[in-house]
């Protein structure tokens, strides 16, 4: 049974990493300038000076970079509110943290801040966007110092409301040439100029994957929900504390570095349970790495589909996503 | 051992159980009775600490309940409640949940250990055949006995049984029953059960607590407990009660309306 456990927990692992290696490999090579996959190693041996070394680890190899980033954080993020909410609909969009990012950015274009700051400002507003709506929404909840989860959710949904209504306020009173950069930022794209915020992102989400799976039994207890969970000796108040520390933290810092791309928190951790089953120390794993590899894999079509001109990555999640997805369910493919 | 000590506790402003005092020795099966809202199933919760007391103190094995770390208490004490489990896990997985209060720091699968006294479990459920079927496959009683081998996992002395036999047709009531007192015989397990059906509390527990609005109306045995007056002034319901001519028990026969009126011409 042991046995049994670990070896189906490395094969998922394995797989997803193979899914994940297949994709990045392939979305290095596709582009607008078609490299082929063969030519790679002999490029970067090559080294620096030539113009398809540039292309390779200058422009794509970034974006795959913060693609695992990105994508393996909102899958995570998923699969940990989904588990806390027991409710499959639940993302970290729900939360409303996005929509304060979204905010945040808004208002950093309006004023300018990005042309004080270029590349830091508009993360930063976005950050401080998301953190500040994190604030009201945990406080509100706070109940004898037990967290509301429903009242979470609820509260997640107004606040969303209310800064999507502020953003099309500020989209109505901007200036023309302001109006392009707020759209695309809230459209969500993978092109980030600045290594260090890819590697911020690299950190974060790799570090909240080792931090949630520390927490993986916590979660299959509460699968079964609240009460079961505290009859288990899980110290629920506590655990849905910090789950919902990492889920934001996770959100917060995607959406404020590449925007709102939507979809994969939502999708990614649904067909990976379908796939490998309730059991989070499997789940969480796996749903990381799918997520990196999923979000990647639509980023090289939003590249390439319409090539030289760039779909943003969010319509792709989207359509691709969504109807994966719904081809899984109307075959019956998984249990 | 378990000791309730003026324990006053209820939801928000609204006090559902009022100054309870109660002791229950290890190795009893003691069965609340009562009707619906008089407090059985918060008073089970306050045990489990998912209700807090407003005032007075829970005591397990003479420790206070809020200085007990919440892995202890689940070491200790196994609930079998009325949430339904999750049906997308197998029996076998849904059996393993039990071992997590046993797990230790970074501890992520269960050991060989784990894996047979979850097994064990099953087996004394008989429910092992059924290890690989998925919960939403089962049967309404299968389900049942699943619940009972989860808590069995857990290795507790106590179990906490609410309305276990809800729900189900009577040879699945007695299968569970017979097997909650076997565990209690055998094992020494102590069970506190609520019921809502007399004559299945007559017929299974050594003491009785009767529970009316909120306060333990009458503690005992079945025959000190199950007398008509007492039942009738608690439930609202005119019965007749008997004795069981197999078990000599106290039996329960409750008088529907026309009955009464019939009696009455």
């Amino acid at each position: 049974m042991i046995k049994k456990k670990t070896t189906q927990l490395v094969i998922y692992v394995l797989a997803s990493i193979a899914f994940l290696i297949m994709v990045s490999i392939i979305s290095l090579s596709v582009g607008s300038a078609g490299i082929p996959v063969n030519r790679i190693i002999p490029i970067l041996v090559e080294g620096k000076g030539t113009p398809e070394y540039s292309i390779l680890f200058d422009i794509r190899l970034p974006r795959i970079i913060l693609g695992f980033a990105i994508g393996g954080a909102l899958s995570l993020a998923g699969v940990i509110l989904q588990g806390m909410f027991r409710n499959p609909l639940v993302e970290p969009y729900t939360l409303g943290i996005s929509g304060g990012a979204a905010l945040g950015a808004s208002l950093c274009i309006t004023l300018r801040l990005n042309l004080i700051l270029p590349n830091v400002a508009m993360p930063l507003s976005g950050f401080l966007g998301a953190f500040l709506v994190f604030i009201p929404i945990y406080l509100l909840n706070i109940k004898k110092s037990a967290l509301r989860i429903h009242g979470l959710l609820l509260t997640g949904v107004m606040i969303s409301f209310i800064s999507s209504s502020l953003v099309t306020l500020i989209l109505a009173i901007s200036r023309a040439e302001d109006l392009q950069g707020i759209i695309f930022w809230i459209m969500g794209s993978l092109e980030e100029p600045s290594w260090v915020l890819i590697w911020i992102a690299c950190i974060v989400s790799v570090a909240c994957l080792v931090l949630s799976y520390l927490f993986c039994l916590d979660m299959n207890a509460l699968t079964l929900g609240e009460e079961e969970a505290i009859h288990l000796g899980i110290d629920v108040e506590k655990k849905k504390k910090l789950l919902f520390l990492i889920a934001s933290l996770l959100t917060g810092i995607s959406v404020s570095i590449t925007g709102l791309i939507g979809f994969v928190g939502l999708i990614v951790p649904h067909f990976i349970r379908m796939l490998v089953g309730y059991d989070h120390r499997v789940l969480l794993v796996t749903s990381f790495l799918s997520g990196a590899g999923f979000l990647i894999f639509c980023d090289m079509l939003a590249r390439t589909v319409i090539a030289p001109v760039e779909l943003p990555v969010g319509v792709i999640t989207g359509i691709l996503g969504g109807s994966i997805f719904i081809y899984a369910l109307s075959r019956r493919l998984f249990h | 051992m378990l000791r309730i000590s003026d324990l006053t506790c209820g939801y928000g402003m609204k006090i559902v159980l009022n100054n309870i005092n109660l002791e229950i020795g290890k190795g009893e099966f003691a069965g609340i009775i009562g009707p619906n809202g008089s407090g059985k199933t918060t008073l089970l919760k306050a045990v489990t600490r998912l209700v807090k007391p407003y005032k007075g103190k829970i005591f397990i094995e003479d420790k206070e309940l809020y200085s007990i770390d919440h892995k202890e208490i689940a070491q200790k004490i196994a609930v079998v409640s009325q949430n339904l489990p999750t049906m997308s896990m197998t029996v076998r997985e849904y059996v393993l949940l039990g071992r997590t209060p046993h797990y230790k720091n970074l501890q992520f699968f269960e050991n060989e250990s784990d894996v047979e006294i979850a097994e064990h479990a099953m087996t004394m459920t008989d429910i092992i055949k059924l290890q690989d079927s998925y919960m939403s496959e089962i049967s309404g009683g299968e389900i049942q006995l699943a619940l009972i081998a989860r808590a069995l996992a857990q290795e507790p002395w106590m179990l906490l049984l609410d309305e276990p036999t809800a729900h189900l047709d009577i040879t699945h009531q007695v299968n569970v029953l017979d097997l909650i007192r076997r565990l209690n015989k055998e094992y020494g397990l102590t069970v506190i059960i609520v019921l809502h059906d007399l004559n299945l509390a007559s017929a299974y527990c050594d003491r009785l607590i009767l529970m009316d609005n909120g306060r333990i109306k009458k503690i005992g045995t079945p025959e000190e407990v199950l007398n008509y007056a007492d039942i009738e002034e608690v439930y609202k319901t005119v019965v007749v009660v008997e004795k069981n001519p197999v078990s000599l028990k106290p039996f329960v026969i409750v008088v529907p309306e026309e009955v009464k009126k019939n009696c009455r011409r």
